[in-house]
This record gives structure tokens, C-alpha cells and sequence, in this order.
């Protein structure tokens, strides 16, 4: 990445979950930590939230899920990404997530989930740790 | 309460107290924080006296309990002659799934139901449908069409019970399927209790289960709200929601205010509707949040009741006192619950059930423990409902009626939160009135500006949060935690293809076709859903008819 570009972070709420403080609450502290972002809103398929990280040419997809799909969105989005040659896009997640997922989730690409209660500062420590260079 | 007299003999002595005994004692030692907030951030006082409420007149401001302005509760003898409804929020996978476990509940001796629908069912999509993938039966049950119905209430005779279905855009749809399984059960309309949410605007502000535009929307609202007081008189055709507000990040001053907003705007529109006030206001009710401090929540529904009556009555000129009554339910704060060492959440729920008690709602959910892990287990189901039960059965809270009323400190709560709920109402109206005020986001930002100030506030260890920022310790990740089964999707999709297959498709047509032409027209919806759900419509397809006549709602989004 150029030394001289803010790094770019669509967050999006995958499915048809409405549970948005979080999301809502991080788009003004990735402000704050000096990133570029772009909220897609609720009710977002993958393909939706894919097309926007292309289109913005994003660095890094965040999603947020609260209703119990992350094993279904999450995996998903990271395939498309792989589908498209935008593999190094950094994605995390956060929400409602078992820890028994997490693996998984990983696996399928998903670099962190971030649960309830954790440090903002930590999300953001994460991303600028792990963005592509 | 006091006469100048006294009250200045209070000063005096007030004045001596801090001079000779406080001053020492903070020269000894200061006080933990300079300031001290409530968790909304408002500033407490050391010690509140009769000064806090030196203009407090009781007839006026308090009164008694089932009297103008109903501070004090709705009710003449409110939790004596009996306890609030213990009603516990759930529903999750197939119909048949939930249906076991609402006679599991009732068995408990739960007194009433309450149906969570999945977000397809909340959205007004089949399980079918490309966004209902992955999301069928996972935050509620899936209902699809009067089979699902059927199934979901098998064995509950529906004049025996109270039903709230938490359902809000599509919720003319919903409760057009329990009244036909009504009709099935050979139940009159005239027996049937329950609530449904049916409140579009605070899913615009800050739920997100919305379809169409607030206006259309509103429409529709008051259609159902019509047609019950018409048709099913013990109905609550709506439930004006705070609850949400407040999980959204909202204070509790602004939870009380944006409820009354939306609720102000209910109540026009049902008026301009053509609409008697005192016909339709007795079958309002609310829904709020209480959070884990005791005193400024039991203050926020004091509060709330003060200023619905005053409104009803200056406002809109309600005689009945039926309609001037602010009665609600309660759940507790689902984003107090911390995933960390979840079982600290009983007691946080303890003490929120506790303030809902002392406040005087008139039915409550208790959150389960492991909500901020997964979907409740039946073990933490278990834990909430006993624990209203121990606050109902052994707390006393329910001996005598409003049994904080005279605190100081509980007035001066109350009186200022009353306050900040008119001056909220002055601002709106001033905007133009509650839509308006959502039109131009006003609502939304408000709400964000407070959950970024305690999130601030957590982060910067100006308050703690026991688990999150004070008291941590590893633990073992937690076991035994509830899986809905992706299957549930596949079957649903599966059974509504076979429905769709053996329905009467000249019934079903023709039952679609008088939908749209009754909401082209204009003309209440009600009766048209009845018979489009009877000829076993889905509710996708229903919510399609109104999807083309009234597109769809998209936010626009600013920070």
C-alpha cells in the first residue's frame, strides 16, 4: 500500500440482521483512527458486500453479524474475494460468535472475530498490524 | 412538600453538616471521582435533601396509583392484587420446536407467550427467499404461511393465554394468522389478548426490521390498530417501543423521550385517521429497557407515566383514564450482559428485574444469562424466569405500590427526567414532528452520540464494567451453548414448495388480486390479509403486493 493512502474499510452488515450499534460505533472510531470508511448499511448479501469492496477499493471488509449466520456470511465473502483475486483483503469479523466457531472461521480466511466487549482500540491496533503493506 | 419555614430550617442545618462534619471528612479523605454519572451519564448529587424537591406537590405531580398522572403505577393496587405478566421472549427453529417449548414455559408457570420470529418472518421474506439464507429459525421461529401458525400454537387454546408476537412491518400479517387459527380453534375475536409491536418507527431509528417507507408504513399501522379496536377489543395493537432505543446506545432520558415522540405520532395519525382517542388510546401499551441502575430506571418509568398522562390529556384531549395510563412491558438490557463470566449476568438481570418491579411495569422478560454467547439454553431460560419469580415471590417489592416514591432522590430523578423528556418533545415538535425528526436523522444521531460517549467512557476506564475493564480473568471458553440447525432452512424451503404445490391457486389468486386492489384504493388492509392468509398466501408473497405499490425503505446513512 502507498505510505500516503488512508487505509480504506468497508463495513458491512451481512444477512438481514438490524443489530447495528457496533457497526455504527466503529465506523466513527476507524474515522477517528484516520481510515476511510464506507458502511454499506443492513441487509447485505455477500455478492453485494464484495461488489463494494472492489468498487472502493478497499483494504480491509469488516462484518458484523448478531443473529447467529457468520458461519454461513463470513466464509462465503472470503471466497468471493479469492473467486475475484482480491485474496489480500483483510477480513475480520465481530459480534455474536461462539468460540467454538472461530476456527473455522479462521480457516476460511476471517484473520480475527472480535466479540462483545472488546476494546475498540484493539480492533484498530489489529488492522493497522495486518493490512496489506 | 415543605413549607418555607422548613425548609430553610433544612439549609441551615445542611449548610452546618458540610462546614463541620463533610468538609473534615473529605479533608481526611477525597471521594472516589470528581464527578459522580448515572450509566447515562447524568451527574449525581452527594446527598439529595428536600431542597431537591422543594416544588414537588404531591397531588399534583404524584397523586395515587391508578389516578391522574399515575406517577405512583396504572393500577389502584397494582402487584397486591397481582404480579406483572411474567412473559419470556422465545421462539427458534421450526414451528414445531417452539411450539414445545412454549408449553415447556407455560408448564413453568409463565403466564403468557411471547413469539420471536426469525429475521426472514421480520423482514417479510419466505424461507425461501435468497436474504433468508442462513438466518431461517436463528434469532426466532420461521413462519411462512397459516400452516407454520397451526403448528405454533397446537394444543394452546388461544382464549387461554396472552399472546405478544414481536413483529412489526409485516405485522399485519401475523396477526391475520393468528386470527384465522382463532377461527380455526372456534374462538371469538372478542376472547383474544395479546400484543403485537407493530411500532415501524423505532425499527427505522434503530431496530432495522423495516420494509417500506415510514409513511406507507405508518399506514398499515394504523390499519391493524383500526381494525382491532373494531374487531378485537382486548388486542394491543401496538407496542411503542424504548427498548431498542436504549440498546442502541440511547440514555434513559432519551429512551423515555424518543418513545413518547414515536408514540405522539402514532396517536395523530390514528386521530387524522378519523379515529376517537378515547376509543383507541386504552389499547396502547409501551415497551422499555431497564438497565442495571436501580434508581435512575424506577425515576425513567415514573417519569414516562407522568408525561404520556399529561399529553394525552393536554394534547390530544383524552377523558378516559384508560387513556391517559402509560402501561408497559419491561425486558431487561440485553447489552448489559457481557459475554465475559456470563454468569454474573443473573445478577445483573436480578437487579434490573428488581427496578422493573419497583417501577411498576406491567409484564417483564428476564434475559437469559448466555444471551451474549448464543440463543438461550433451556437451563438459562429456567434461571430468567425464576429469578422475576424470586423478585415477584421474596424480594417485597410487590407489597406495597410504588415504594420509592418519596425519596429524595427518586423525585428529584423523576422530576428531572421529565423534564429532558419535554424539552426532547419541544425540539421535535419544532422540527416538525417525529417523522420529520427521523427524516433528517436527528433521532439516529442522537443515539449514536450517546453509545460513542459510554463506549468512551468504558475504554477510558472512567467506568467500570466488572469482566470487560475491572475483575477480568481467563476462562474456559463456554460449552453447551444452543445450535440451531442449518437444516431448518432446507426443510422450511422444502415445505413451503410442497405447500405452494397443493394450495387452491384460484383461492390463493384471487385472495391476492382483492389485497391489491383494496391497498391501491387505499382502504383498511385487515380483512384482505385475513383472506389472503386463510388461502394460504405466504407472507412473502403478501409483503411483495405492498413492495410494488410502495417500494422499499432505504436509509441513508450519515455520521
Amino acid at each position: 500500500m502507498r505510505k500516503d493512502r488512508k487505509i480504506r474499510i468497508v463495513l458491512a452488515k451481512p444477512g438481514l440482521d438490524g443489530h447495528d450499534r457496533g457497526a455504527k460505533l466503529l465506523v466513527r472510531i476507524f474515522m477517528e483512527a484516520g481510515m476511510e470508511v464506507i458502511y454499506t448499511g443492513l441487509r447485505q448479501t455477500p455478492e453485494m458486500i464484495v461488489a463494494t469492496a472492489l468498487q472502493e477499493d478497499a483494504d480491509v471488509i469488516g462484518l458484523s453479524s448478531l443473529s447467529g449466520v457468520h458461519n454461513y456470511f463470513f466464509p462465503r465473502v472470503t471466497e468471493l474475494l479469492r473467486e475475484k483475486g482480491m485474496a489480500d483483503v483483510l477480513v475480520v469479523g465481530g459480534g455474536i460468535i461462539p468460540d467454538e466457531d472461530i476456527a473455522g472461521l479462521k480457516k476460511a480466511g476471517i484473520a480475527a472475530i472480535f466479540g462483545p466487549g472488546t476494546p475498540t482500540t484493539e480492533i484498530v491496533e489489529f488492522i493497522r498490524a495486518n493490512v496489506r503493506k | 412538600m415543605f413549607d418555607k419555614d422548613a425548609l430553610g430550617k433544612i439549609k441551615t442545618a445542611k449548610d452546618k453538616w458540610e462546614k463541620e462534619i463533610l468538609d473534615g471528612a473529605l479533608g481526611k479523605e477525597k471521594e472516589r471521582k470528581d464527578v459522580f454519572t448515572s450509566i447515562s451519564g447524568e451527574p449525581i448529587e452527594r446527598l439529595y435533601t428536600p431542597l431537591d424537591v422543594s416544588d414537588l406537590d404531591y397531588n399534583e405531580q404524584l397523586g395515587y396509583p391508578g389516578q391522574f398522572p399515575f406517577t405512583r403505577g396504572v393500577q389502584p393496587t397494582m402487584y397486591r392484587g397481582r404480579f406483572w405478566t411474567m412473559r419470556q421472549y422465545a421462539g427458534f427453529g421450526s414451528a414445531r420446536e417452539s411450539n414445545a417449548r412454549y408449553r415447556y414455559l407455560l408448564e413453568q408457570g409463565q403466564t403468557g407467550l411471547s413469539v420471536a420470529f426469525d429475521l426472514p418472518t421480520q423482514a417479510g421474506y419466505d424461507s425461501d427467499h435468497p436474504l433468508s439464507m442462513g438466518e431461517v429459525g436463528k434469532v426466532g421461529v420461521a413462519v411462512d404461511c397459516i400452516g407454520d401458525m397451526r403448528v405454533l400454537f397446537d394444543k394452546i387454546p388461544l382464549d387461554k393465554v396472552t399472546t405478544s408476537m414481536t413483529i412489526n412491518a409485516p405485522a399485519t400479517v401475523l396477526l391475520a394468522m393468528y386470527l384465522a387459527i382463532a377461527d380455526e380453534q372456534g374462538i371469538s375475536y372478542e376472547k383474544l389478548g395479546g400484543t403485537v409491536q407493530n411500532d415501524i418507527l423505532k425499527e427505522i431509528t434503530v431496530r432495522g426490521q423495516y420494509i417500506y417507507p415510514p409513511r406507507p408504513s405508518m399506514k398499515l399501522t394504523v390499519d391493524l390498530i383500526e381494525y382491532c379496536f373494531k374487531n378485537v377489543p382486548r388486542w394491543n395493537s401496538i407496542s411503542i417501543s424504548g427498548y431498542h432505543i436504549r440498546e442502541a446506545g440511547s440514555t434513559a432520558a432519551q429512551e423515555a423521550a424518543f418513545t413518547i415522540a414515536d408514540g405522539i405520532a402514532y396517536v395523530q395519525a390514528c386521530v387524522e385517521r378519523g379515529l376517537d382517542v378515547d376509543k383507541f388510546a386504552p389499547r396502547l401499551s409501551f415497551f422499555f429497557n431497564a438497565f442495571t441502575n436501580v434508581v435512575e430506571e424506577v425515576a425513567k418509568f415514573r417519569a414516562a407515566r407522568r408525561v404520556w398522562a399529561r399529553i394525552m390529556k393536554e394534547r390530544f384531549g383524552a377523558k378516559d383514564p384508560r387513556s391517559l395510563m402509560l402501561r408497559f412491558h419491561v425486558q431487561t438490557g440485553g447489552v448489559t450482559l457481557t459475554a465475559q463470566q456470563p454468569l454474573n449476568n443473573i445478577i445483573r438481570v436480578t437487579l434490573q428485574a428488581y427496578a422493573a418491579a419497583l417501577g411498576g411495569c406491567q409484564s417483564l422478560h428476564t434475559n437469559s444469562y448466555d444471551e451474549a454467547l448464543c440463543l438461550p439454553t433451556e437451563q438459562a431460560v429456567t434461571v430468567a424466569l425464576r429469578t422475576q419469580q424470586i423478585v415477584a415471590e421474596e424480594s417485597g417489592a410487590t407489597d406495597s405500590i410504588d415504594p420509592l416514591a418519596g425519596s429524595y432522590m427518586v423525585e428529584a430523578l423523576t422530576d428531572k427526567i421529565e423534564k429532558q423528556v419535554f424539552d426532547y418533545l419541544e425540539k421535535i415538535d419544532n422540527m416538525g414532528g417525529t417523522l420529520k425528526a427521523i427524516e433528517k436523522n436527528y433521532i439516529q444521531k442522537e443515539i449514536q452520540q450517546s453509545s460513542y460517549r459510554f463506549q468512551k467512557e468504558i475504554e477510558n476506564n472512567e467506568r467500570v464494567y466488572v469482566g470487560i475493564n475491572k475483575y477480568t480473568m481467563e476462562e474456559a471458553p463456554p460449552a453447551n451453548l444452543l445450535k440451531v440447525d442449518m437444516k431448518v432452512g432446507q426443510a422450511e424451503a422444502e415445505k413451503l414448495r410442497k405447500m405452494r404445490a397443493a394450495r387452491d391457486k384460484k383461492r390463493w389468486e384471487k385472495a391476492l388480486e382483492n389485497l391489491r386492489k383494496v391497498s391501491e384504493k387505499n382502504e383498511n388492509v385487515m380483512s384482505a390479509v385475513i383472506e389472503a392468509v386463510k388461502a394460504e398466501a405466504t407472507i412473502g408473497e403478501i409483503c411483495d403486493v405492498w413492495r410494488e405499490i410502495y417500494g422499499e425503505y432505504k436509509p441513508k446513512q450519515s455520521f
